[in-house]
C-alpha cells in the first residue's frame, strides 16, 4: 500500500502546514516579513514568478548560500523549489536539510517526460497539478502535498480557480461511482488504480491540497479556501504590492477567516491595490507555466 | 455517547485541526472549530491542535487571543498536541517564546531534528498501548511534581495530565485510534 509508514509521516508535516499562507521569500529580510506576518512556511526560490516570467532564461534552484540565511532566519519551515525532474537538485536540497522540496513548474524543467521519483527521498514532496489524474500521477510518485497550480506570477486568479474547481469536481463525480466504474475512471484519468479508489472512497485527496498560482488579493485567498483549498501559496502578490507588510497579514486574516465575509472585508480594507495582473489569454503558450508537468 | 453534552472547541488559527475535530467526532464528542475569543466563549473544553507553534502564538496575539485563552485554562479543561503541548507549557526552549501556562512543564522544540528525524513508534502507555506519530516534535525536558506522566519515549514524557489538562508531544489525531481524545473526555467529563 502506497500510505506506508515513511509517506506517512510526510503526510503528517504537510497536515501541520494546513490552514494558513505559504509564502515565496527570496532573501532571509522577506522570510522574516512572512514570519512575522503569520506565515505556516516559506518558500525559498530564486525570482519571484512574475521575475521569472519578465525576465526569461533559465529559472534554477536557489543559491544554497541564500537558502541557509534563510533557514538561520526564520523557525517555522522553509521550502525550496527543485527544477521538475532534476533529482539532483532534490539530492542537494534534502542534504541541506529543508522541510520540504517543491518540484515545481515555475522553475525551467529539466525533463520533459519524467518527474522526480520522490519515495526514495526521507525530506517530503509538493508538486502542482490541474486536474486530478495529475495530482495522483504526482502523488503516485511520492508527493506528499499537492498544490493546484494556477498560472504563477500573473495576479490573476483566474486558473488557480479553473484548477482547484476541477480537481474538485473530478473528486465528487468519483464519490458517485460503483466499485465496477473505477478502473475505468483510472485509466480516463491515467492516474495509479488504488489512488482513484481512495479518492472514491473519502472524497478527498489522501495528502493535502494547496492552492497556488496567481492569489493577488486577501479576496482572492478567501475565495480559493472556499474553493476547497486547504492552505493558499502566495508569491509575488506580496513583495509587488505597495505594502509588503502589511499585505502579508492580511492575507493570513483573509485566509484565517475565510468563512466570514466580516473579517474578509476587514483585510481588503487595509490595503492599497495588489500587484498588476496580467491577462493569462495574453501570454504566449510556450510561456504559460501551469502546462509544465507530465 | 460520550461528550454528554459537552461542547469542544478546536483552536484553528492554523494547523492540523479538522483531524482533531474528526478524531473527536468517532469518539462521540461534540465539536466546533474556535476562531475567535467570541467562539472561545461557547465552548467547554479546548483543543490546541498541532502545527505552527511560532505562527499560532503570533495569531493569538494579532486577534487577541492569548489572554482569554490563557483564562480559559484557568477553569477549563485544555488538550494540546505537539504544538499545542509547546503552547500550554511553562517553560519553552529553542528559541524561547512566550507560553499559555498551563501546565508545570519545560518543552525544548524541535529537539529530535528536523523533519528527516519524525518518526512513527508504538509506545506502552497509562492507557494502553499507542501508536506515536512524531513529526518535529518537541521534548519535555521538565515535568512538575503535580504533572503525572502517562506515557514517554526513549526516556522523556510524551504524554502529561495536569488536573484536568492534557498534553502530548505526538499526534494522536493522525491515527485511527481515539484512545488519547477518550482519556481527555473523561477528564472533561470528571
Amino acid at each position: 500500500m502506497i500510505l506506508n509508514e515513511a509517506f506517512r509521516k510526510k503526510i503528517g508535516l504537510a497536515e501541520m502546514l494546513k490552514g494558513g499562507v505559504i509564502m515565496d521569500v527570496t532573501n532571509a529580510e522577506q522570510a522574516l516579513i512572512a514570519e512575522k506576518a503569520g506565515a505556516v512556511a516559506v518558500m525559498a526560490l530564486i525570482k519571484v514568478p512574475s521575475d521569472i516570467r519578465k525576465e526569461g532564461g533559465v529559472a534554477r534552484m536557489s543559491p544554497i548560500s541564500c537558502i541557509r540565511e534563510i533557514q538561520r532566519t526564520v523557525s517555522i519551515p522553509v521550502m525550496a523549489k527543485a527544477r521538475i525532474g532534476h533529482f539532483v537538485e532534490a539530492q542537494v536540497l534534502e542534504a541541506l536539510a529543508v522541510d520540504f522540496i517543491d518540484e515545481s513548474e515555475v522553475l525551467t524543467p529539466a525533463d520533459e517526460e519524467n518527474h522526480i521519483d520522490k519515495h526514495p527521498f526521507t525530506v517530503p514532496f509538493v508538486c502542482g497539478c490541474r486536474n486530478l489524474g495529475e495530482a495522483l500521477r504526482r502523488i503516485g510518485e511520492g508527493a506528499a502535498m499537492i498544490r493546484t497550480k494556477g498560472e504563477a506570477g500573473t495576479g490573476n486568479v483566474v486558473e488557480a480557480v479553473r484548477h482547484m474547481r476541477t480537481i474538485m469536481r473530478e473528486m465528487r463525480q468519483l464519490t458517485t461511482m460503483r466499485p465496477d466504474e473505477l478502473m475505468v475512471a483510472a485509466k480516463n484519468h491515467q492516474a495509479p488504480f488504488e489512488l482513484i479508489e481512495y479518492c472514491a472512497k473519502h472524497g478527498k485527496l489522501p495528502v493535502p491540497n494547496f492552492s497556488a498560482g496567481g492569489i493577488a488579493t486577501p479576496a482572492d485567498a478567501a475565495l480559493m479556501m472556499q474553493l476547497g483549498a486547504e492552505t493558499v501559496f502566495v508569491g509575488s502578490g506580496i513583495y509587488k504590492s505597495l505594502d509588503p507588510v502589511n499585505f502579508a497579514k492580511a492575507i493570513v486574516k483573509a485566509t484565517l477567516n475565510y468563512k466570514d465575509p466580516a473579517k474578509v472585508l476587514e483585510a481588503c480594507e487595509e490595503l492599497p491595490d495588489g500587484m498588476p495582473g496580467i491577462d493569462v489569454r495574453q501570454i504566449r503558450e510556450e510561456e504559460l507555466m501551469a502546462g509544465r508537468g507530465w | 455517547m460520550a461528550g454528554n453534552g459537552k461542547l469542544y472547541g478546536v483552536l484553528a488559527l492554523q494547523g492540523d485541526f479538522e483531524k482533531h475535530q474528526l478524531a473527536l467526532e468517532r469518539a462521540g464528542a461534540r465539536q466546533f472549530e474556535v476562531r475567535t475569543v467570541d467562539a472561545l466563549r461557547e465552548v467547554d473544553a479546548l483543543v490546541i491542535p498541532g502545527g505552527e507553534s511560532t505562527t499560532m502564538l503570533r495569531l493569538m496575539d494579532y486577534y487577541g487571543m492569548f489572554e482569554p485563552m490563557r483564562e480559559f485554562g484557568l477553569t477549563r479543561p485544555v488538550f494540546g498536541t505537539c504544538a499545542g503541548a509547546i503552547l500550554m507549557a511553562r517553560g519553552v526552549m529553542s528559541p524561547a517564546q512566550k507560553s499559555l501556562d498551563l501546565m508545570d512543564i519545560d518543552v525544548e522544540r524541535n529537539a529530535y531534528g528536523r523533519q528527516v528525524d519524525s518518526r512513527i513508534v508504538e509506545i506502552e502507555s497509562k492507557i494502553g498501548p499507542l501508536e506515536a506519530v512524531f513529526i518535529r516534535a518537541p521534548i519535555i525536558r521538565r515535568t512538575g511534581a503535580e504533572v503525572e506522566v502517562l506515557a514517554s519515549y526513549l526516556g522523556d514524557a510524551v504524554l502529561v495530565r495536569q488536573g484536568r489538562h492534557l498534553a502530548a508531544t505526538f499526534h494522536p489525531e493522525l491515527t485511527e485510534d481515539t484512545s488519547v481524545h477518550r482519556a481527555f473526555i473523561e477528564l472533561v467529563e470528571s
